[in-house]
């Protein structure tokens, strides 16, 4: 064998932080001959997906609107993912915290308070809780793998909404359409740049992940979560409470996703629709790697995924691409981010292992 | 309840299950080979498109299949590079696969939504295939049914009475021993995640050629997922995740055939079903810490590195 790797003596801080930018130049070399396959000017076709839709403000505006919910959902998962705690229901967690807030601004229709948007804020992220409490309890109460359980349970919440969008919820003015009525002026988030779209949860979303820095990186229970991660046994014998952590960290990324579903119905659709999301709570899985489990990683690769949403936009409408695009992209750049991860525990060695003992 | 009903049904719970029990079958067999690849809805819907775009593009169904099969065994070969070459994380790799894979087959599939295929010929020995009641339900399959009966035998065979299934299970099981008596751990892998994502592929495969013969985008719907359930649930053995699919090919029959009973339930709330029902069985098995680990593949989601 030419080509094999060779174990670290300790893993290479710099590698950590390396390999995404590794990733992206990998993925983009890629795309440009999936383009070139495609039938695309390969060039033309990047300019179309990276560059077009942020060279106006309202590009920029709208990519933070989209960088909102993947920020909030990513931050949440990269608790959970340091310990070892798989939560991929992110998707079904924002559709009840959707369904949750949506139906107290239906409910407070006619009611112009104030208080009413906090409240649905609340409520939507008592919904993602509600929804993520279910795989904490059977995994600590049961042993059931919370993967499975909170995956199942996406797809229960997806039909949920399906089901109160066609019948309870539906807009009694609204044609039969799947729809519920518009929300009230009380109950939509505030516009923070007049003209565009972007909105407050922008800043909920920062806020979020300045909170999560400090429970991580000044707080006992983010040390906690980091060590039941890198070394189980010594948070056992240390007297960690493993079910507590797993109860928190899934809470926590539930509320969070929660939270991402209400801020996308109060915020740009502004009613309850059938689909409240294209996949954020998916994509976020991503963007918690990609952002490498911190929260200041996490709001770039928030960013950087946003980009493929509108790219995947852009690239269809001027150069009648297939909007897939954006999955395939997104699920590339993950691949090439676990193969280049390689290089934080080995390093790359040229030549033969045997030969070099047999000269030894 | 009479024979008019219970054969239809009969029929219906075969083509639910059938998917089921490639994707599962599959699995085991990656799985016992110490390797946890959570992918397989991915592969599935790959399998799937690819097997409806041959189908579409030239009509023959052998041909059909098979680009099923290799389109998961493509998908396959990245998680078995990342995973077994290069070491990456066995779950996050998975994952990695699944939103791939439903992307790049909505990709693929842009140009055939749409199209019709007329879907796989049945098999028909005049005399028995006519038969009342058994007649279509034993001798009236298509091949992809009468395949996935045989992956069933072949598997549990292989595992258990071959030299090769062995060594399989000894990589599983403890991965430094069987390097230290000569096995390639990596090779044998490699191999088993291979076979894994053509029987996902089958699985997709039989979806799009024969459960709705047409391209839809996300038409496997968690199959995968509760594929992966399967597995455990049967603790990894290839017999129980056969009668364990068609256990959820039954729970599928109550979902389409409630409304003709005249039960009033909402068609979403019907369709939770197989969702709730995954969750409930996870539930059952997993109660019993012991029992669970003891079936477990010992070196199960762990990388192995020549080094130690």
């Amino acid at each position: 064998m030419l080509i094999r790797l060779e174990p670290r003596g300790e893993a290479s801080r710099a590698m950590v932080y390396q390999s995404p930018l590794i990733a992206v130049v990998l993925t983009l070399l890629a795309s440009m001959v999936m383009f070139w396959v495609l039938g695309t000017n390969p060039l033309q076709a990047i300019h179309a997906f990276f560059i077009e839709p942020i060279s106006t403000l309202d590009g920029l505006a709208e990519l933070l609107v989209k960088a909102t919910p993947l920020v909030l959902i990513g931050i949440g998962l990269s608790l959970g993912f340091q310990a070892n705690i798989w939560n991929i229901g992110a998707e079904g967690q924002l559709t009840l915290g959707a369904i949750f807030g949506g139906v107290l601004a239906l409910a407070f229709f006619d009611v112009d308070t104030p208080f009413l948007l906090p409240a649905m804020l609340i409520a939507g992220i008592i919904g993602g809780m509600a929804w993520a409490a279910i795989p904490a309890f059977l995994k600590t109460r049961y042993n059931t793998n919370e993967i499975l359980t909170s995956l199942m349970l996406t797809y229960v919440g997806l039909l949920l909404l399906s089901y109160l969008i066609h019948g309870p919820l539906r807009d009694p003015d609204g044609f039969n359409f799947p729809e519920s009525r518009l929300f009230h002026d009380a109950a939509v988030l505030p516009i923070i740049f007049e003209g565009t779209r972007l909105h407050i949860g922008w800043l909920i979303a920062l806020f979020v992940a300045v909170l999560a820095w400090i429970l991580i990186v000044k707080h006992i229970i983010g040390f906690q979560i980091r060590v039941i991660g890198m070394a189980p046994a010594a948070a056992s014998f240390a007297g960690f409470k493993e079910k507590r952590l797993v109860w928190l960290t899934l809470l926590m990324s539930g509320g969070a996703a929660g939270l991402a579903g209400v801020i996308e119905v109060a915020g740009p659709i502004g009613q309850i629709v059938p689909v409240v999301s294209p996949g954020y709570g998916f994509t976020a899985i991503i963007v918690a790697f990609l952002g490498r489990l911190h929260p200041i990683g996490v709001v770039l690769a928030g960013l950087l995924m946003a980009l493929t949403y509108l790219g995947g936009d852009s690239a269809q409408i001027t150069m009648n691409l297939p909007n897939a695009v954006t999955g395939v992209f997104q699920g590339m750049l993950l691949f090439f981010l676990l193969a280049s991860d390689v290089l934080i525990s080995y390093r790359i060695k040229f030549g033969s292992a045997r030969t070099r003992e047999s000269t030894a | 309840m009479n024979v008019d009903f219970i054969i239809p049904a009969l029929l219906t719970i075969i083509t639910a299950s059938t998917p089921l029990v490639f994707a599962a079958i599959g699995e085991i067999v990656v799985e016992k080979s110490g390797v946890l690849n959570l992918g397989i809805e991915g592969m599935m819907i790959v399998g799937a498109i690819g097997a409806f775009a041959v189908a579409v593009t030239t009509g023959d169904p052998t041909l059909a299949i098979l680009a099923g099969a290799l389109s998961g065994m493509a998908l396959a070969f990245i998680f078995g590079f990342l995973t077994l070459f290069l070491l990456s994380n066995q779950v996050a790799t998975g994952l990695a696969l699944t939103l791939f894979g439903i992307g790049f087959s909505a990709l693929l599939g842009q140009n055939f939504v749409g199209k019709v295929f007329s879907g796989l010929p049945k098999l028909n020995i005049p005399g028995l295939s006519d038969l009342p009641g058994i007649g279509p339900l034993i001798f009236g399959q298509d091949v992809l049914v009468y395949l996935s009966v045989a992956s069933a035998v072949l598997v549990t065979w292989f595992l258990s009475r071959t030299r090769w299934g062995l060594a399989l299970r000894a990589v599983g099981e403890n991965h430094n021993a069987a390097h230290s008596i000569g096995f390639s751990v990596t090779m044998i892998r490699l191999a088993a995640v291979l076979f894994g994502g053509a029987m996902a592929g089958l699985g997709g495969a039989y979806l799009s050629l024969a459960h709705t013969p047409l391209w839809v985008e996300n038409m496997t719907a968690g199959r995968g997922w509760i594929a992966l359930a399967l597995v455990v649930f049967a603790s990894w053995r290839p017999w129980r995740a056969f009668f364990g699919a068609y256990l959820f090919g039954g729970i599928t029959i109550i979902q389409l055939h409630a409304q003709g009973f005249g039960v009033d339930v909402p068609s979403q709330i019907l369709s939770m079903l197989p969702y709730l029902a995954t969750i409930i069985v996870l539930v059952l098995i997993s109660r019993d810490d012991t029992r669970a680990r003891l079936n477990a593949p010992a070196c199960l989601g762990r990388s192995f590195h020549a080094s130690g």
